[in-house]
């Protein structure tokens, strides 16, 4: 999804029948700000919203989250229909790793109507029920958060590195300030990764979204905190097991938390009613610290950088020692569908 | 003979101190609030406790709350503890119970958050209730209680909840 692109994805745009009652290529406030277009290859994010997502529920409604999503992909993959796109993230015979977010709890964690939205494309597109893990670090959190555990059978599985058949490798992997042990079920169970977190404020990095969400792969998550974090997450996210391996990020924007993160903080908690889909990390992180600090403003709520944790990750992520994508907002294409 | 009645004697001697080490240690246990400061069954109008009460030691909070748990380690937390709560009307709750290890600690983390729009409950020494959740401090205590969803009377019955835990920490 480059620059080269942009003829036939505003034509695609114009002619979507997927519901949208606005289709708009461009860059958020403050993004828009300084923005002009630029030479080279961009990162494209899609930001689908769904006004009437939850309706009159305290949940989502599940039809309206499979609309959304087919929105988001076939926005991003510019596709015609629902299954091509996920025929392109991945390959029939490949085990597909879906990475949630459940610290929040139920509160706010990965929905399941979600997961099972993404799952059922994915079998579509040809992959095996078994052929699909959908894990985080514990299988209490995922349990409390509603996911029915399931570590064997011909289902999607359905389990925490914590469960007795997996665990953490014995083997260090580091790179940078990082030195580490990852989950067996990224390093040996799957074959890549859909990174699937939600935006939330957090108390030192300031972020976490897409980039953050893989301290729920290694061991030691709780050594990777000083200094807003910073460079451990982009460090982190350059072990080549976790570089290697991701292929996609489909945020859960839903529900984002602007404040108090990053546990639930329903006070500080608000229905964005999104997704977000990108193949670059960084872009997308940078995307979501954006709409976290215009929340924060709205609020009267002072900037990260002013309260002490600036979400600083994200620059270095893009440095050139790293490179794991962009942050420049001139070099991120934001599609809002 | 004299051996065997001095083995006796140390015996003797070794139970008397174990059981005075045990006392004191039972001691130590019983000076912390009874469940850890949850209540159930029937000190609680209204709720009841679902699950088991976890505790997480300070070297473990962040296993709990992820980043979240540094800024309780600076003001000195010591541990812990979380219970899930459902309500008649199946309104669902976590209550954290943090034991810092002095008020101080608990007062510094109440005052770093931002008051916003909340209401003063009248729980403990100072409190916060908003829409989905109570926190308020008592002592070398900071309890928070969060629910999943908003749901009809829900700021009152924390508040009931809340008062009950209140109750049970004082003693």
């Amino acid at each position: 999804m480059n620059e080269k692109n942009g003829k036939s994805r505003r034509e695609f745009l114009k002619n979507i029948a997927v519901g949208a009652v606005a289709a708009k290529v461009g860059l958020l406030a403050a993004m828009e700000a300084g923005a002009t277009e630029s030479a080279g290859a961009k990162s494209t994010v899609v930001i689908a919203r769904d006004a009437q997502l939850y309706g009159t529920s305290a949940k989502p409604e599940a039809s309206r989250v499979e609309k959304l999503l087919d929105r988001a992909m076939q926005t991003f993959y510019q596709s015609d229909d629902a299954v091509t796109p996920w025929k392109k993230l991945v390959r029939p015979g490949e085990v597909v790793g879906l990475k949630v977010n459940t610290i929040g709890g139920p509160g706010l964690s990965t929905h399941i109507v979600l997961v099972e939205a993404i799952c059922e494309r994915l079998q579509q597109a040809g992959v095996k029920a078994n052929n699909i893990v959908v894990w985080d670090r514990t299988n209490r959190e995922l349990d409390r958060v509603g996911y029915k555990l399931t570590a064997t059978g011909n289902g999607v599985r359905t389990l925490g590195t914590d469960s007795k058949e997996t665990g953490y490798e014995e083997t260090v992997s580091e790179f940078g300030a990082v030195k580490t042990r990852l989950s067996k079920l990224l390093t040996r169970t799957c074959d890549c990764m859909i990174n699937v977190p939600l935006p939330k404020d957090h108390d030192l990095a300031g972020v976490t979204m897409a980039l953050k969400n893989m301290y729920g792969v290694n061991h030691n998550p709780q050594d990777l905190h000083e200094n807003n974090c910073c460079p451990y997450i982009a460090d982190l996210n350059m072990i080549p097991a976790i570089k290697n391996k991701f292929r996609l990020v489909i945020a859960d924007a839903m529900m984002a938390c602007y404040q108090g993160g990053p546990m639930f903080s329903p006070e500080y908690t608000w229905k964005y009613n999104g997704l977000m889909v990108a193949s670059d990390p960084v872009a997308i992180d940078r995307t979501a610290w954006h709409i976290i600090e215009k929340k924060r403003a709205e609020q009267g709520l002072r900037p990260l950088a002013e309260v002490g944790r600036p979400a600083k990750y994200i620059v270095v992520a893009a440095d050139a020692q790293h490179r794991l994508g962009t942050d420049d907002p001139k070099r991120i294409k934001l599609v809002e569908v | 003979m004299m051996r065997k009645r001095e083995r006796a004697w140390r015996v003797a001697g070794s139970v008397m101190f174990a059981a005075v080490l045990l006392a004191g240690y039972g001691c130590k246990k019983a000076s912390g609030p009874a469940d850890h400061g949850f209540p159930g069954g029937s000190e609680i109008n209204g709720w009841a406790r679902t699950g088991e009460i976890r505790t997480f030691a300070a070297e473990q909070l962040s296993d709990y709350i992820d980043g979240d748990a540094e800024k309780y380690l600076q003001a000195g937390v010591k541990s812990t503890s979380t219970a899930d709560y459902m309500s008649k009307d199946q309104a669902q709750v976590v209550a954290d119970i943090y034991t810092m290890s002095s008020a101080a600690g608990a007062q510094k983390i109440f005052e770093s958050e931002p008051a916003g729009t909340a209401k003063n409950a009248e729980v403990g020494e100072a409190s916060r209730l908003y829409k989905q959740s109570l926190t308020f401090r008592k002592g070398q205590y900071l309890v928070r209680i969060v629910a999943y969803q908003d749901a009809p009377q829900l700021e009152q019955r924390m508040v009931v909840l809340g008062r009950a835990i209140e109750k049970k920490l004082s003693h």
